[in-house]
């Protein structure tokens, strides 16, 4: 609004400057009209599948199921900031580790049932994540990456420092208590928390189609195409664009605090860097801009990292690297332009 | 000067406004005022300034000095984002669209200003965030229909043909219902045909949406086949002002088109 922006103004006006358009995958990917029979069968059949499976599976498959899907809500939330209002972040690790120990905290000191730890942990990292907004508003493209960066670098650190330690528990972090069922439910913990991450992840989930298909997460998607003409149709796009950092923090922060519980325990070393890498190529692999597309992003998060493993022990970094590169190579634009680009085929015959 | 049906304060009144970018004067002192209901031409050479006009009008520039004056009351405190809901809408020269969306969510998100709705209720589906979008999809249908975008509703913007896209461009800022309408160079791009029609169109809205327009164009023609009254920039300065058939005979207008082909 200030002098400063006024330059930027310049007469391009008309196009949008940002370079995080050329990943985000083509128009709202398979969400055209044409295709709702099909998409609203694939998910209920996707559904009865989910909750008929741990039925079937062991426990250490349940568990890694359940790893899948808080994975999952993390990278729609990282979606509705990136892929939705066009902004990047390397700083996902930290919200997800404030919902960890935020979760941590609360069950091991305060005695908090777990179920509440969910609410709490996001909506305190709704507001970290609106307050790192706010600055974060003067940074575009790159600029916001490096901020970010800064974020998921400071965080392990910051667990470790010796005058919080009395709740983090330093290095040595917290271990949780794992949950029984509820109601007497004739289900094994692992078991018990398969079915409630994915309650938990189903409401995230339609929350989030909700929002981006309404007059707000139509706001969003303006800002990201087109943030000048976004402000002259009436969007307010700073609060807009705080308001996205926020929420996308909330779910990343849901996320780690299920993913704590889960795992039963925190430690610094658990939300460095890595983690933030993993939930951008999570959101890449998926589809940039696609919500479903979280669940093989949660998928390939965990499960790629163990197959390069089983490849080769030494050189298990170079193997993911080489499946990821194919592929990206295979889905330039993730699972969303691959099922979009097969739909269209078998349509076309 | 200005005649029209003034009863009063004119819609837009803008004093000596004057906008410098390091070392470039792109406007230098240009006062002038658009009463309700007319349609104002803003001509003149590539790079007199027009543009600029505009994009102080719509705040997203701030006029190194002067003022802006809408329904009688300054705008130049208020924020970029407040102009379409005070009632100043507008198109872009280059098209600003929003690529990646339908035409339809292009004219719903026009709509954004006059209606209301947060994260919260947007997420849950309540009741009021149905309500905003039924009235969303309302305006929306209504304006696709009156623009003839009813074909190409639920395709991307991107892939439209430029006039196409000029027309979405109007539809989305007639979802807001704007008081004045600011059109950046409408007929760039359309052929003869098509001209004639946005002539006739324009002043159509003008007449069944009680709009006020301020028109920027090159297209000669048609700004002198439908504007009530025409301001004439050069270099930043207002260099004409009056009826079409009286400033086309300006001499200093037709030197200022002569001089810049020669350039
Ligand atoms: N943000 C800016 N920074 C620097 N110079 C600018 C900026 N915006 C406009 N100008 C300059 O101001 C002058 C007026 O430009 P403007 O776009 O308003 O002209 P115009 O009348 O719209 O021209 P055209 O008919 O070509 O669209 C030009 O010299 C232009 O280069
Ligand atoms: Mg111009």
């Amino acid at each position: 609004m200030s002098a400063h922006e006024e330059t930027v103004v310049h007469h391009d006006i008309g196009e949008s400057p940002e370079g995080a358009e050329r990943l985000i995958a083509k128009p709202a990917a398979p969400e055209a009209k044409a295709g709702l029979q099909l998409r609203h069968f694939v998910f209920v059949a996707l559904l009865v599948l989910a909750f008929v499976l741990p039925a079937f599976t062991k426990n250490f498959v349940v568990f890694q199921l359940t790893q899948t899907m808080v994975y999952a809500i993390a990278i729609v939330g990282l979606n509705l900031l990136t892929g939705f209002n066009g902004q990047f972040s390397l700083g996902h690790s930290a919200f997800y580790a404030v919902g960890a120990y935020t979760a941590a905290i609360l069950m091991e000191q305060a005695g908090l049932s777990y179920v509440w730890t969910l609410p709490v942990a996001g909506i305190i990292c709704f507001i970290l994540g609106f307050l790192f907004g706010l600055p974060a508003l003067r940074l575009e493209g790159v600029y916001l990456a490096l901020a970010t960066f800064a974020l998921a670098a400071a965080t392990p650190q910051i667990l470790k420092l010796s005058p919080l330690e009395h709740w983090t528990g330093g290095v040595q972090g917290i271990v949780i208590t794992k949950p029984d069922a509820p109601f007497g439910l004739p289900l094994n913990q692992d078991q018990w928390l398969y079915y409630f991450t994915l309650i938990v992840g189903l409401i995230l989930y339609l929350a989030a189609r909700n929002l981006v298909t309404s007059r707000t997460g139509r706001a969003l998607m303006a800002i990201r195409d087109n943030p000048i003409a976004a402000r002259s149709m009436g969007v307010n796009t700073s609060l807009y664009k705080a308001s996205a950092f926020g929420l996308s923090a909330f779910y990343t922060g849901v996320a780690g605090a299920l993913g704590a519980i889960i795992v039963q325990f925190v430690a610094p070393d658990s939300f460095t860097l890595t983690l933030s890498i993993g939930f951008l190529v999570g959101l890449v692999v998926g589809g940039v801009g696609w919500l479903p597309g979280a669940l093989f992003g949660g998928a390939f998060l965990l499960f790629v990292p163990n197959i390069a493993e089983n490849v080769s022990k030494g050189l298990s970094g170079a193997v993911y690297g080489l499946l990821l590169i194919a592929i990206i190579y295979v889905m330039p634009s993730g699972l969303a332009g691959f099922l979009q680009l097969i739909v269209s085929k078998v349509r076309g015959k | 000067m200005s005649s029209g049906s003034g009863d009063g304060v004119p819609l837009l009144e803008v004093r000596d406004v004057a906008v410098r970018f390091d070392g470039i004067v792109a406007l230098d002192g240009v006062s002038f005022k658009l009463p309700k209901g007319q349609i104002l031409g803003l001509i003149g050479p590539n790079g007199a300034g027009k543009t600029t006009m505009f994009n102080c009008l719509s705040r997203l520039y701030t006029p190194t000095s002067g003022d802006v004056l809408f329904e009688g009351k300054s705008i130049l405190g208020r924020p970029a984002y407040e102009m379409a809901a005070i009632g100043i809408g507008r198109t872009f020269q280059n098209v600003a669209l929003f690529s990646r969306l339908t035409v339809r969510e292009n004219v719903l998100i026009g709509g954004h200003s006059h209606t209301t709705s947060n994260f919260f209720g947007d997420s849950l589906r309540l009741p009021s965030a149905r309500r905003t979008e039924a009235q969303l999809e309302k305006t929306a249908n209504e304006l696709m229909d009156y623009l003839h975008l009813g074909d190409v509703a639920d395709r991307p913007v991107a892939g439209l043909p430029f006039g196409t896209q000029k027309r979405v461009e109007l539809a989305r800022a007639l979802a807001a219902s704007p008081k004045l309408l600011l059109l950046d160079e409408p007929a760039g791009g359309l052929n003869h045909d098509e001209v004639h029609e946005l002539g006739r169109l324009v002043k159509q809205i003008r007449d069944d949406r009680d709009v006020t327009v301020l028109l920027v164009e090159h297209h000669m023609g048609l700004v002198m086949s439908i504007s009530e009254n025409v301001v004439a920039l050069n270099f930043g300065k207002k260099i004409a002002e009056g009826a079409p058939d009286v400033v086309r005979k300006d001499p200093e207008l037709i030197r200022a088109y002569l001089g810049g082909e020669a350039a």
